[in-house]
C-alpha cells in the first residue's frame, strides 16, 4: 500500500525530538487560544507565524507547530462554550447550546470530557479522510492549466462569501480589496512598479503576514478597547462545578453513532470551498437535532448535542486542509492563514507539493495524528488547567497579544514601516468588522492575488492574447458555473441558513473560521 | 447610513484605484495582457460592489460613543509612537510603556498597570530574546 509507506515515512519525519516538542507546544498554545474568548484559531495561528518564521524553523517543523495550534484551537473553543456560555472561537458556538445547560446541571466535567472525545473522533477520522481524499484531488488537479486555476481561484472567492458574510456585496468588496492590495509592488512579469506611489518600501509589495496580523490580532485589541472589556468573563461563573471529568461508558456508547455521523458531515463541510469549521459544527448539530431530537432534549443539555458540533467542527478542520494542500485554495479562514505559512516558506501548495515536497505533506499528516493524541491526553485529565487559564483577564491578555504581534512583525523585517502598516491594517480591520465586512476574503485576496493574476496572464499569453481561453475548456466552464452559482445561490437560499447561524454568533466576529 | 457612506468611500477608492492603475508606465517588454488589465478588473468589481452596498445598506452597526472612539484613536497613537520609538529607545522600555498604557486603558489600576507593563515587557524579552534568540530592537542601552 502506497499510503502506508508514505505515512511511515511521515512518522519518521515527525518523530524527532524537536518536532514532538513543537507539536506539544502547539497543541498547548492552541488549546489555550481556542479557550480564551476573543482569540480564535485564525488569530492564534496569525500571531505565531512571524515567530515561527523568525525562529528559522524549517518547513516541516513550522507546519507542525502551526497545524497543532490549529487543531488545538478547535479543541479549546469548547471549554468556554461549556463553562461560560461564551464561544471561545466561532466554531464552538453550537457547543454552547447543549454544553452550557449540561454545565448548569453540574455535569460540566462530563460535557468537557465527552466533547474532548468527540473532538478526537472528528479530528482522527478527518485526518484519515485527508489521507484518502487529498491524493485523489491531486490527480484531478493535474488536469488544470492556467485558465482552470484562474477559474478555481474565482470560485474560491465566490463561494467564500456565501457563508462568511450576510451580504454578498460586502464579501465581494472584501475579496477585491485583498486582490487590490496584492497588486501593489513591482509587477512580476514586466518589472514595472504598480500602485506604489513612489514609496520604495512598497516595491516588494505588502507583506501578507503584516496584513494578517494587523487585520486579525490588532483589530481584536481595538474591539476590546472599544468595549472596555477588561475583566475576565470567567469571574462571574467560575463557581461552576466541574464534576467528574471522565465520561461514562454508557454515555460514550450512546453518543458514538452521533460522533461518526457528525464527523462525516463535518468533513464534507470542511472540504467544500468557503465553508470551514463553523459550518461543519452548525450542520452537524442541526442534522443530529433533526434526526434524534424526539423528546425535545436538545438545547437542554443533551450529550448528543455536545458531541455532534464538536465532532463536526474538528472534522471540518481536517477537511479544510484537503483543498488547501491539494489545490492551494483554502476552504476557511484559518487554512487561509496556514496557506500564508506555506507561501512564506516558499512552498507552493497544490498538486506539485505532493510530488516535490512529499516529506512535508506526510510529515504534516503524521504530526496531525500525533497532535491529536496529545490533545486527547491534554484535554481530558488536564482540562482543569485550561479552565483556570480562562480566568486571566483580557486587560492583561490583550496587551500581550498586541505586543507579541509587534515582536513577530518586527522580527521579520526589523523596520518600523511594517509596524505602521500593521497598525493601519488593525484600524482597517476594526472599521470593516464594525461594518460587518468579512476579513477572510481580504486575506485570501492578498495571498492569492499574484498567483491568480499570473495564471490569468499566462493563459492569455499562451493563447496569443485571446481572452476566450479563460472559458475555453469544459473544465474551466464548469468551474466558472459553480463559481457563479456559489455566489448567486446564497442571495436566495443562504439567507435562511445564515440567519439561523448568525443568530447565535457575536455580531462583530468577522474572523470566522 | 453607515453603509451608504461606506459604499461611497468604496466607490471613491475604486475610482482612485483605476486612475492609479492607468498611471502605470508600461514597459516596452510586455506580455499579451500587460500590467493594467487585472487591477482594472479589480477596480470595476470593487466599484460595483460598493454601489451595491450603498444602494442596499444593511442595518446600522453599533458605533461606539465619542469617548470610546477617542479611546481607540489614543491607542492607535500610542501604537504609532511605539513603532517610531522602538528603534530609538529599545525594546524593553518602549514595550513597558506601551503595555502599561494599554492595560491601564483596559481598567487596570495605575500602579498595577505599571507593574503589569514592566512584567510583560520583561517576560517577552526573556522568552523571545534570551530563550528563543529572536532579535528585538535594541536601544542605546543595548536592550
Amino acid at each position: 500500500m502506497d499510503i502506508f509507506t508514505n505515512l511511515a515515512d511521515g512518522f519518521a519525519t515527525a518523530l524527532t525530538f524537536q518536532n514532538l516538542a513543537l507539536a506539544l507546544l502547539g497543541t498547548f498554545l492552541g488549546t489555550m487560544m481556542g479557550a480564551l474568548p476573543g482569540l480564535g484559531p485564525a488569530n492564534g495561528v496569525a500571531i505565531l507565524i512571524p515567530l515561527a518564521f523568525t525562529l528559522g524553523l524549517g518547513a516541516t517543523p513550522s507546519l507542525i507547530l502551526l497545524t497543532s495550534v490549529y487543531y488545538g484551537a478547535m479543541y479549546g473553543g469548547r471549554i468556554s462554550s461549556i463553562l461560560l456560555n461564551i464561544p471561545g472561537d466561532e466554531p464552538a458556538m453550537m457547543t454552547c447550546l447543549d454544553g452550557h445547560p449540561m454545565a448548569l446541571k453540574g455535569r460540566a466535567g462530563e460535557a468537557l470530557s465527552l466533547s474532548g472525545v468527540a473532538s478526537f473522533v472528528g479530528a482522527f477520522l478527518a485526518t484519515w479522510g485527508l489521507i484518502l481524499l487529498a491524493p485523489q484531488l491531486v490527480k484531478f488537479a493535474l488536469l488544470f492549466g492556467p485558465a482552470e486555476y484562474f477559474a478555481l481561484f474565482a470560485l474560491a472567492f465566490a463561494t467564500l462569501g456565501g457563508v462568511s458574510s450576510t451580504n454578498q456585496a460586502k464579501s465581494a468588496f472584501a475579496a477585491m480589496l485583498g486582490l487590490g492590495l496584492a497588486v501593489i509592488g513591482v509587477d512580476t512579469q514586466t518589472g514595472v512598479p504598480r500602485l506604489t506611489f513612489g514609496e520604495v518600501h512598497l516595491y516588494d509589495g505588502l507583506d501578507f503576514l503584516v496584513a494578517i496580523v494587523g487585520l486579525f490580532a490588532l483589530s481584536e485589541v481595538f474591539i476590546f478597547l472599544e468595549h472596555r472589556h477588561g475583566s475576565a468573563d470567567a469571574g462571574k461563573s467560575a463557581a461552576t462545578k466541574i464534576g467528574r471529568i471522565t465520561p461514562s461508558w454508557s454515555m460514550l456508547k450512546a453518543t458514538t453513532p452521533t460522533m461518526l455521523r457528525s464527523s462525516a458531515l463535518g468533513f464534507i463541510a470542511g472540504v467544500l470551498p468557503g465553508a470551514g469549521a463553523s459550518l461543519g459544527s452548525f450542520i452537524s448539530y442541526s442534522f443530529e437535532k433533526r434526526l434524534k431530537d424526539r423528546d425535545g432534549t436538545f438545547g437542554k443539555g443533551d450529550p448528543r448535542g455536545v458531541a455532534a458540533p464538536e465532532a463536526g467542527n474538528n472534522a471540518a478542520a481536517g477537511g479544510a486542509l484537503v483543498p488547501m494542500l491539494a489545490l492551494g485554495v483554502p476552504g476557511s479562514g484559518t487554512t487561509a492563514v496556514l496557506l500564508a505559512v506555506l507561501l512564506s516558506l516558499n512552498i507552493t501548495p497544490g498538486p506539485l507539493l505532493f510530488q516535490n515536497n512529499a516529506d512535508v505533506v506526510w510529515g504534516l499528516i503524521a504530526a496531525l495524528f500525533i497532535a491529536n493524541f496529545m490533545l486527547l491526553a491534554m484535554n481530558i485529565p488536564m482540562v482543569g488547567l485550561f479552565t483556570r487559564l480562562l480566568m486571566v483577564p483580557p486587560r492583561i491578555l490583550m496587551p500581550i497579544v498586541a505586543m507579541v504581534s509587534f515582536v513577530g512583525i518586527y522580527g521579520i523585517s526589523g523596520s518600523s514601516f511594517d509596524l505602521l502598516v500593521m497598525i493601519g491594517f488593525g484600524v482597517m480591520g476594526w472599521v470593516l468588522r464594525k461594518l460587518d465586512v468579512p476579513l477572510v476574503p481580504i486575506i485570501l485576496g492578498t495571498l492569492l492575488g499574484n498567483t491568480m493574476e499570473n495564471n490569468m496572464r499566462r493563459a492569455v499569453t499562451i493563447a496569443n492574447g485571446d481572452y476566450g481561453t479563460l472559458v475555453g475548456s469544459p473544465l474551466a466552464i464548469s468551474l466558472w458555473a459553480v463559481a457563479i452559482i456559489g455566489f448567486v445561490l446564497p442571495l436566495f437560499v443562504g439567507r435562511l441558513v445564515k440567519a439561523r447561524m448568525h443568530a447565535r454568533r457575536d455580531t462583530e466576529s468577522s474572523t470566522s473560521d | 447610513m453607515s453603509d451608504r457612506i461606506f459604499g461611497a468611500v468604496g466607490l471613491l477608492i475604486a475610482i482612485v484605484y483605476a486612475w492609479a492603475t492607468l498611471q502605470i508606465e508600461e514597459s516596452f517588454l510586455s506580455d499579451a495582457v500587460g500590467p493594467k488589465t487585472f487591477p482594472l478588473g479589480i477596480a470595476v468589481i470593487l466599484g460595483l460592489a460598493s454601489i451595491a452596498i450603498a444602494l442596499k445598506p444593511d442595518s446600522e452597526p453599533e458605533w461606539p460613543s465619542l469617548g470610546r472612539l477617542a479611546e481607540i484613536l489614543a491607542a492607535v497613537v500610542v501604537m504609532v509612537l511605539y513603532a517610531e520609538f522602538l528603534p530609538v529607545v529599545g525594546f524593553l522600555i518602549a514595550t513597558a510603556f506601551a503595555t502599561t498604557y494599554l492595560t491601564w486603558r483596559l481598567d487596570t489600576p495605575p500602579l498595577q498597570a505599571v507593574l503589569i507593563g514592566t512584567l510583560t515587557s520583561g517576560g517577552i524579552y526573556v522568552v523571545f530574546k534570551l530563550i528563543l534568540g529572536l532579535s528585538l530592537a535594541s536601544g542605546p542601552f543595548g536592550f
